[in-house]
């Protein structure tokens, strides 16, 4: 396990190279002199001069590329130049937003998207498995950020049930800080509900048709009992799998969900660095969530094992 | 509790020697598909004819009338320029099929090439799956915003973001395909016959590649809508006033309180293309390939 945890690590670096390439080149696709447009239009040429020469885009790309690796050895992924401060600081800081965020729409979908998918399977074709299948569908459909500001107009402005913004840390406010996740969460959470519930309605459908669940339901075992210890654990695989896409799919949402609800986690700082072109704020944050989410995959694939001991990683 | 027992019985009729009916047939009796293609056709009618549909030119403004309610003879009211949001809408439609469209179609000759040469000519196979894992290794959105935003705002570079995003995905799609069908009789025997590889990959591989393929754009296709009015709400979709259903709720956000309707239709209009889109994408898969259709009813 050990092995092949240290192998796919290996992996992963060529992978993480050519991201924090394909990140760096991002700056290269801006027309003309990104000097110039992240100086401002009322940027004297000295003003600019003093930015090209901040961001070193009077060198050339690769010694550019080369100084980044150098810097980022020592942990350094340089300084943005909207806060005017190191990148890795403004990205620690907004971290542990982003993870609970991330974290509580995540044990929402898990809490929904998989008792939904079983009762879809098990009473297959009833009204009920429509309804779920047709939640679902909605889910994949609805823009999040939509979803948001309509949560926002019904909890938040019509009945003034839940703040309509804003963040408190949860140990300033513990009850706040629930009340503040809550609609986000909600916005957040929508779409891997669909998918996950798509997904463990299908798989169980295929695991309820398994020899070893008629044989546990012939020896009279109650449906309930069958469905959640004998054919649960083998839908356990696929949810994995969601469960890892879904941290992809809750990064990427965060980016508009927390700019809609003014949450200051990565996926607004993000935006914000995209918007004040912040070169590298944006390099760096696009290596770390990309780094995280390859890592995340790595995670995903041990716990495979832990889930379903006929998975064996090792010499093939 | 007779649950578990209806999922045990997957009672599909048994067509042994018929051939089975004409692709267009089978969707044709697949409700949902029929259901999808009902809405996606209301929402495709109202892009064509969006200049005869209109009730105002959408970059008409009239100062006296902002903040409309949905009144005769506004139906769905008037946004914060006293724009006519029905014809805003309905304009909008044609930006975001249109650009919908283009990601998808761009998404499949990309990721169909970069497929077919990875899963064909295995010599390029490591190095163009590594660089497809180093763009999916970015969260989907954010990619498609640093690019947009560098590239500048517009519908074109909206296209090119995205297509960039959903690449990939389509790519090792195709790839995984490919892999299969070159080891078919079929393609060893042309092979055996000296036919060459690129003519091979033309007449076999790719035509039997098509079925998954089409299923996963159809996706991208509801995909990209979504995305790119994600894009135009933070800005970097088409530049203002162009009427992209993502930029009217974003003008709409800030009234949120006086004025909910502005943002209402529009996430309404990209809520239900997005399900139409669906609905067809989950019909073609259950038709197109039958191996799941026992699974997902």
């Amino acid at each position: 396990m050990i092995e092949f945890i240290l192998r796919r690590l290996l992996v992963a670096l060529p992978v993480l190279l050519l991201v924090s390439v394909i990140s760096a080149t991002i700056m290269e696709l801006v027309p003309g002199d990104p000097a110039a447009l992240i100086a401002g239009q009322s940027a004297s040429d000295i003003e600019i001069a003093k930015v090209r020469e901040q961001l070193g885009l009077n060198r050339p790309f690769v010694a550019r590329l080369a100084d980044w690796y150098v810097a980022l050895a020592r942990g350094d992924l340089g300084n943005s130049i909207l806060l005017n401060r190191p990148v890795t600081q403004a990205i620690a800081e907004r971290v542990p937003v982003s993870l609970a965020l991330s974290g509580f729409a995540l044990l929402l979908t898990v809490a929904i998207g998989l008792p939904c998918g079983v009762i879809a399977a098990v009473y297959a074709n009833t009204w009920i498995d429509q309804a779920v299948l047709t939640f679902a569908l909605i889910g994949v459909s609805v823009p999040n950020f939509w979803l948001g500001l309509m949560l926002i107009v019904l909890f938040g402005v019509m009945l003034n049930w839940l703040p309509a913004g804003g963040y408190v840390p949860f140990a300033d406010d513990p009850v706040g800080w629930v009340k503040c996740l809550i609609l986000p969460g909600v916005s957040l959470a929508l779409l891997q509900v669909g998918l996950l519930a798509r997904i463990t309605r299908a798989t169980m459908l295929e695991v309820l048709q398994q020899d070893y669940v008629r044989t546990a339901r012939a020896k009279g075992l109650p449906v309930a009992m069958v469905v959640g210890k004998h054919a649960l654990k083998n839908v356990m695989v696929p949810v994995i799998t969601v469960i890892g896409i879904s941290f992809g799919l809750l990064l990427s949402g965060s980016v508009v969900i927390e700019t809609v609800y003014s949450i200051p986690g990565m996926g607004r700082l993000l935006a914000n660095a995209v918007f004040g072109r912040d070169y590298p704020l944006i390099q760096g944050g696009l290596v770390v969530t990309a780094a995280v989410l390859v890592l995340l995959n790595i995670v995903v694939d041990v716990l495979y094992a832990v889930v379903d001991p006929r998975v064996k990683y090792g010499r093939s | 509790m007779a649950g578990a027992e209806s999922a045990l019985a997957p009672d599909e009729p048994a067509i042994a020697a018929e051939r089975p009916p004409a692709l267009w047939r089978r969707l044709g009796k697949h409700r949902l598909f029929m259901t999808g293609a009902v809405i996606f056709g209301f929402m495709l009618v109202l892009a064509i004819f969006a200049d005869l549909i209109q009730i105002l030119p959408p970059e008409k403004m009239q100062v006296r009338l902002r903040f409309k309610s949905p009144d005769f003879p506004y139906p769905l009211g008037t946004d914060n320029y006293g724009r006519d949001i029905w014809s805003r809408l309905v304009h909008g439609a044609r930006l975001s099929l249109a650009i919908g469209f283009a990601v998808a179609l761009v998404t499949g000759i990309a990721g169909t090439l970069i497929g077919v040469v990875a899963g064909y000519f295995r010599r390029f196979d490591g190095p163009l799956m590594r660089l497809m894992d180093a763009l999916m290794a970015f969260p989907a959105i954010l990619l498609a915003l640093a690019i947009a935003a560098a590239l500048g705002p517009s519908a074109i570079n909206a296209v090119i973001a995205l297509a960039a995003v959903y690449t990939p995905r389509t790519a090792r799609i195709v790839r995984s395909t490919v892999l299969v069908v070159r080891e078919m009789d079929y393609v060893q025997a042309a092979k055996a016959c000296g036919a060459r590889d690129l003519w091979i990959v033309w007449r076999h591989v790719l035509p039997n590649s098509m079925a998954p393929l089409l299923v996963q754009l159809t996706f991208i296709f509801a995909y990209a809508i979504l995305a790119e009015a994600v894009l135009s709400f933070l800005g970097v979709g088409p530049p203002p006033p162009a009427p992209t259903w993502g930029s009217m709720i974003a003008e709409g956000k800030d009234y949120l309180r006086e004025a909910p309707h502005i943002c209402l239709f529009p996430g309404m209009a990209v809520a239900l293309t997005c399900l139409g889109i669906n609905l067809l994408g989950d019909g073609l898969r259950d038709v197109l390939d039958p191996r799941l259709r026992v699974q997902i009813g």
